[in-house]
């Protein structure tokens, strides 16, 4: 991880430029960057959230209206809001990538990146009904 | 006798950092889409809470709950190191980032492990 570097006593000064902590801010691709980074936090929240659903579930059904009276109260549905927008970003993101770190051959040849891309959504659409077809098919 | 080389930790987390990316990226937007905003604002009608404990009993799904809460939360401590790191430059915090950083993802698994068994 970090190995700090050992100075001797005559070793020439290093030149480094001062970087601004608000480097980020002045290009696209640098803020696209540190935005992606930030939706960790809101996966980190989430991930919160689920947890207290599911403690919530297992209370009773009390314990559970009153977690949903919570997710319905203003200002967690406007965090709440800008969170999915930032998890979204996450997964585009994350799919956009999927080419760089994934090489698949076929028949000797390398699949073009927009087939890995788009088989990623194709997949990320499957699951997901998959998940929503569970959650809502018990539904009187 | 020579010192064995120390074994660098990097490569454990950062596996863990990408399975957490790609729970997240594939798992996460469909359960916020129900649970977060379309039942909440009453574009679906939810579930019973029976329903949805008896599903959430079963062994499978809390298994997948806390695949679903672990591995996220060791996402999150990998990019929130670098953006404390990166992005707003304090390196000189170094060791308490870590310990932060991947101490809660820690603590958040077994938590979620105690509350999901």
């Amino acid at each position: 991880m970090s190995s700090a570097p050992r100075y001797t006593e005559h070793h020439p000064r290093w030149y480094r430029e001062r970087v601004s902590t608000y480097w980020w801010l002045w290009r696209w691709n640098y803020l696209k960057f540190v935005l992606r980074e930030i939706s960790s936090v809101f996966i980190a929240w989430f991930v919160l959230v689920t947890l207290l659903q599911f403690r919530a579930l297992s209370s009773g059904a009390q314990a559970y209206a009153q977690f949903q009276e919570w997710l319905r109260s203003p200002g967690i549905l406007l965090l709440h809001l800008i969170g999915f927008a930032f998890v979204l970003f996450h997964t585009a993101t994350w799919f956009g990538l999927a080419p760089a770190a994934l090489v698949v051959r076929l028949g000797g040849k390398r699949v073009p990146a927009a087939l890995i891309v788009a088989s990623n959504y194709a997949a990320w659409l499957a699951v997901s009904a998959v998940i929503a077809w569970l959650v809502l098919r018990g539904r009187a | 006798m020579p010192e064995r080389p120390k074994r660098p930790k990097e490569p454990f987390f950062w596996t863990l950092f990408s399975a957490g990316g790609v729970v997240s990226a594939f798992l996460l937007p469909v359960h916020l889409f129900l649970f977060v905003l379309a039942f909440p604002l009453g574009w679906l009608e939810p579930p019973a809470h029976d329903t949805l404990a008896q599903l959430a009993r079963h062994p499978l799904a809390r298994l997948y709950l806390f695949l679903l809460c672990s591995l996220p939360l060791f996402h999150w401590a990998h990019r929130f190191r670098y953006t404390l790191y990166d992005g707003l430059q304090i390196k000189h915090l170094n060791e308490m980032i870590n310990v932060f950083c991947y101490g809660g993802a820690i603590i958040g698994t077994g938590v979620a492990a105690y509350l999901l068994w």
